[in-house]
C-alpha cells in the first residue's frame, strides 16, 4: 500500500537528508541497524544524528538544542528511537517537548498483523488517527478543595478539525475504504458532540470515504472480538492512546509497531513506540522491529515506495522463515544476527 | 470555571460538606464502621418481592418479557413493577418515575435507555441521570471464559470494579470561547476510597488474591494521582491482598495479550468504560456477560455492557444470556439463592451442553429456543414446575 501523503516528487536518485535522533537505552544499537539495512537497501538516504536532551533557554523554558530544532526545520522528516523519561529532572517529558515544539498534531499507528509472529488474532489491518495536542491531556488540573481535584479536557473546533481532515487525506492517499470516528459524545455532549461534527463536516469534503461513528466502548468490545471490521480510526487523545496501545497488543505489542507523528508545515517524525529497555541496552539483543518499520513509514511519506516495499518485504520475510529471530519474538538470535540476516536477503532480491 | 459549572460543581460538594463531623473533615469510608449485616429490601410483602422492571429501548423490552416469563415458569416470588421510560421525551418525567420507583422497591433490572446525542447537552443520558441520582457508585461486572464458547483467549476470570458516578461522566461541560469547549473531569477523595474499599470488600468476600488500580497518573497528576493515592490507603488495610497499579493503555495491551493475569480490577469512571468493555468482549462479547450497579442502598442490574441492541431489536436473535444471568444476581441480591443457581445452571449447561448459540456466538439459535432451552432444563433437572 502507499503511504504518501503528499503528492511528492522525489527523483529516486535524489539524495535526502533525514535528522536521526537515536535516543536512549537500546536507541543507539537499534539505529545503527536500521542505518546498515537501509545502506544495504541501497536507500537514498543521508543521515544527520542530532541529541535531543533538554537544555534551558533564554526565559529559563525548556527547550530542545537549537542544532536539533534547525536539523528538523530544513530537513522535515524525521526517525527517532525511544527517548528516557526523566523523573524530577525538572523538565517535561522529551516526547512532550518535541510535540510542541514541531506542533506534531496527529500520530498515526498502522497495525498490521505480522506473519510469522504469532498473536490470538490475525488478518488485523488498520490505522488509528490520534489527535496528540489537547483532550484530556492538556495537563490543566486544579485542587478546588482539599480532597476534589478536576482535569479539563480540552476539544477545540480547530485542532478537531485538522485531525478530521489529515484523516481523510490520509484514507483516500493510502487507498483505505471507510474511516470510523471514536467517542463519547452520549456522555461528553458538547467536547465529543463538537469532535463528532467537524468529523462529519470533513466526511462531506471527502465523499469517496465512508464515514461512520461509534462509540468507544462498542469499539472496544468489537475490537476483542473481530478486528477486521475496522480500517482507519478517527478520535480525540485519549481515547487515541488507549485504543492505539490496545491495537499495538493486538499485532503483538509495542517491540514491533511503527508509529509516525505528522505535524505542521509539513514536518512528520517518525518513532518507535517501545520503551529504552535500559535491562537489555549495549549487549545486542534489541528487537529493531518497531524503529525499523516506523522508517518504512517514513520511505513511503516520503514517496520512496520501492525502496520500502524491498526492505518491508525483507524484514516480514526474516521474521516469517523463524531461523534467525530475537528474544523478544521468540527467538534467541542477536540483534546484529538478526539486522545481517535482512541485509543478506534484500542482497538476495537484486 | 463559569457560574453555571460552580453551581453544579457546589451541588456534588454539598453531600461532601454534609459529612463533616465536629472532627473534621471525616470521610473515610474504611474508618467509619461497616453496616452490620445486610437489610433485606423493604418491598417484601407476604414473601413475594417486588422489582422495578425499566425494559429499556432496542432489544430491552423482549429480553425483559423472556426474564418474566423465565421467572413465573420457575415460580419465582418476585413480582415486576414495569416502569417505561420513552427516550424520545425531552421531559425528565419519565425517568423521575423510575427512580422513584427504584426508591420504594430497593431493586431495579433495567435494559438501557438510548441517548440521542444529537439533543442539546442539557438532555442528560438517562442511565446516567439514574445512576447518579440513586448514587449506585460501584459498577461491578465479573467477566468469566464459558466453556463452550469459542474465544481468542481461555481462562479469563476477570471482576472489573468501576466507579459509576464521577470522573469524566460529571457532565459538566462549556465553551467558555466559541470553538473551545472545556469538559471537567471530577475525582473526589471521598468517591475514590469509598470505590476503592468496595473493591477491596468484594475481593476479600469473594476470596480473591489481587487488585489492580487502573489509571493514567504519569499525564493526570492530581486528578488520577488522588484516586491511585486512596486505592494504596485502602489497600494497606486489606494486607491478605496483593496490590498493584497499571496505566490505562499498557492495560489494554496486557488484556489482548495475556488476560489471564488480571483478577479484580478498580478504576474511575472512563477508563472502567473502556476495560469492562475489552473485558466482555475477550469472554465472549455483549450477550453474555451481566453487570450490577450497587448503591448504598439500591441496586440495579443489566447487561454488562449497556447496549442497547438497536440493530437486532425485534428480531428474535439477541443473547438472552447476559439479561438472564443479571436476573440471577438479582435473586442473589434479594437473597433467593436457590432459584438462582438453578437458573444459572440451565443457561450453563444450554450453552455448553447443547452447544445452542445465538448469531453473536457464531450459532443460528433464535432468542426464543435459547429460552425454551432453558425452561427444558430446568424442568428435566429440578421438581415439578407449572408450565403455562
Amino acid at each position: 500500500s502507499i503511504l504518501c501523503n503528499k503528492t511528492c516528487v522525489c527523483p529516486a536518485s535524489q539524495i535526502q537528508t533525514v535528522t536521526l535522533i537515536p535516543g536512549d537505552g537500546i536507541g543507539p544499537e537499534i539505529s545503527n541497524a536500521v542505518m546498515k539495512i537501509f545502506e544495504a537497501a541501497k536507500a537514498p538516504i543521508r543521515w544527520e544524528e542530532r541529541n535531543v536532551t533538554a537544555i534551558r533557554g533564554p526565559g529559563g523554558k525548556w527547550m530542545i538544542p537549537p542544532d536539533a530544532k534547525e536539523s528538523m526545520d530544513k530537513n522535515k522528516i524525521g526517525l527517532k528511537g525511544p527517548l528516557k523519561t526523566p523523573i524530577a529532572a525538572g523538565h517535561p517529558s522529551m516526547n512532550l517537548l518535541l510535540r510542541k515544539t514541531f506542533d506534531l498534531y496527529a500520530n498515526v499507528r498502522p497495525c498490521v498483523s505480522i506473519e510469522g509472529y504469532q498473536t490470538p488474532y490475525t488478518d488485523v489491518n488498520l490505522v488509528t488517527i490520534r489527535e496528540n495536542t489537547e483532550g484530556e491531556y492538556s495537563g490543566i488540573e486544579h485542587v478546588i478543595v482539599d480532597g476534589v481535584v478536576q482535569s479539563i479536557k480540552l476539544i477545540t473546533e480547530q485542532a478537531s478539525k485538522r485531525i478530521a481532515e489529515y484523516a481523510f487525506e490520509y484514507a483516500r492517499n493510502n487507498q483505505r475504504a471507510s474511516v470510523t470516528a471514536v467517542h463519547k459524545a452520549n456522555i461528553m455532549r458538547m467536547s465529543d458532540g463538537l469532535f463528532l461534527r467537524k468529523c462529519r463536516e470533513a466526511a462531506e469534503k471527502y465523499k469517496d470515504v465512508k464515514f461512520t461513528e461509534m462509540y468507544l466502548d462498542t469499539v472496544c468490545l468489537n475490537m476483542v472480538q473481530d478486528p477486521t471490521q475496522f480500517d482507519v480510526l478517527v478520535m480525540p487523545n485519549l481515547y487515541g492512546d488507549i485504543l492505539s496501545d490496545l491495537c499495538a497488543g493486538l499485532i503483538g505489542g509495542l517491540g514491533v509497531t511503527p508509529s509516525g507523528n505528522i505535524g505542521a508545515n509539513g514536518v512528520a517524525i517518525f518513532e518507535s513506540v517501545h520503551g529504552t529497555a535500559p535491562d537489555i541496552a549495549g549487549k545486542d539483543l534489541a528487537n529493531p522491529t518497531a524503529l525499523l518499520l516506523s522508517a518504512v513509514m517514513m520511505l513511503r511519506h516520503m514517496g520512496l515506495h520501492g525502496h520500502a516495499k524491498k526492505i518491508e518485504s525483507a524484514c516480514f520475510d526474516t521474521i516469517r522463515d523463524r531461523k534467525v529471530l530475537t528474544k523478544d519474538l521468540g527467538g534467541n538470535s542477536k540483534c546484529s544476527e538478526f539486522t545481517e540476516a535482512i541485509c543478506q536477503r534484500m542482497k538476495d532480491m537484486d | 470555571m463559569t457560574t453555571r459549572s460552580m453551581r453544579a460543581l457546589s451541588g456534588t460538594l454539598k453531600p461532601l460538606f454534609s459529612l463533616r463531623s465536629p472532627q473534621g473533615f471525616v470521610v473515610a469510608a474504611c474508618h467509619q464502621t461497616h453496616k452490620s449485616t445486610y437489610t433485606a429490601p423493604p418491598a417484601r410483602y407476604g414473601g413475594r418481592h417486588t422489582v422495578t422492571l425499566i425494559p429499556g429501548d432496542g432489544i430491552g423490552p423482549e429480553l425483559a418479557k423472556h426474564v418474566c416469563e423465565l421467572f413465573r415458569f420457575c415460580c419465582v416470588p418476585v413480582d415486576f413493577e414495569v416502569v417505561n421510560v420513552d427516550s424520545t421525551k425531552t421531559s425528565e418525567d419519565d425517568i423521575n418515575n423510575a427512580i422513584m420507583a427504584i426508591r420504594r422497591n430497593g431493586v431495579a433490572l433495567k435494559g438501557n435507555i438510548e441517548t440521542n446525542h444529537n439533543l442539546p447537552p442539557s438532555h442528560k443520558s438517562r442511565n446516567s441521570l439514574l445512576r447518579t441520582t440513586l448514587d449506585l457508585y460501584a459498577s461491578v461486572m465479573h467477566s468469566q471464559s464459558l466453556p463452550g464458547v469459542r474465544t481468542h483467549h481461555r481462562n479469563i476470570d476477570i471482576i472489573t470494579i468501576r466507579e459509576n458516578t464521577e470522573g469524566e461522566y460529571s457532565s459538566l461541560e462549556h465553551e467558555s470561547v466559541p470553538g473551545v469547549v472545556e469538559c471537567l473531569k471530577i475525582i473526589t477523595r471521598t468517591k475514590s476510597l469509598r470505590i476503592a474499599d468496595y473493591a477491596f470488600r468484594t475481593a476479600r468476600e469473594k476470596g480473591r488474591r489481587r487488585v489492580t488500580a487502573i489509571h493514567k497518573a504519569n499525564i493526570m497528576k492530581l486528578g488520577d494521582g488522588l484516586f491511585l493515592e486512596c486505592c494504596k490507603e485502602v489497600a494497606s488495610g486489606y494486607p491478605e491482598i496483593t496490590f498493584n497499579s497499571m496505566i490505562v493503555d499498557n492495560t489494554t495491551m496486557q488484556l489482548v495479550s495475556r488476560p489471564q493475569q488480571f483478577d479484580v480490577m478498580v478504576m474511575p469512571n472512563l477508563y472502567g468504560n473502556v476495560v469492562s468493555n475489552v473485558c466482555a468482549g475477550l469472554v465472549g462479547g455483549p450477550g453474555l456477560v451481566p453487570g450490577a450497579n450497587y448503591g448504598e442502598n439500591y441496586a440495579v442490574f443489566e447487561t454488562g455492557t449497556r447496549n442497547t441492541g438497536k440493530s437486532i431489536a425485534n428480531k428474535n436473535t439477541a443473547n438472552p444470556t447476559a439479561m438472564l444471568l443479571a436476573s440471577c444476581l438479582l435473586l442473589d441480591h434479594l437473597k433467593l439463592h436457590g432459584y438462582a443457581s438453578m437458573i444459572r445452571k440451565a443457561i450453563l449447561s444450554t450453552i455448553t451442553d447443547s452447544q445452542l448459540h445465538t448469531a453473536d456466538l457464531g450459532g443460528k439459535g433464535s432468542t426464543s429456543e435459547m429460552v425454551q432451552s432453558i425452561m427444558d432444563a430446568i424442568q428435566s433437572s429440578g421438581p415439578r414446575t407449572q408450565r403455562h
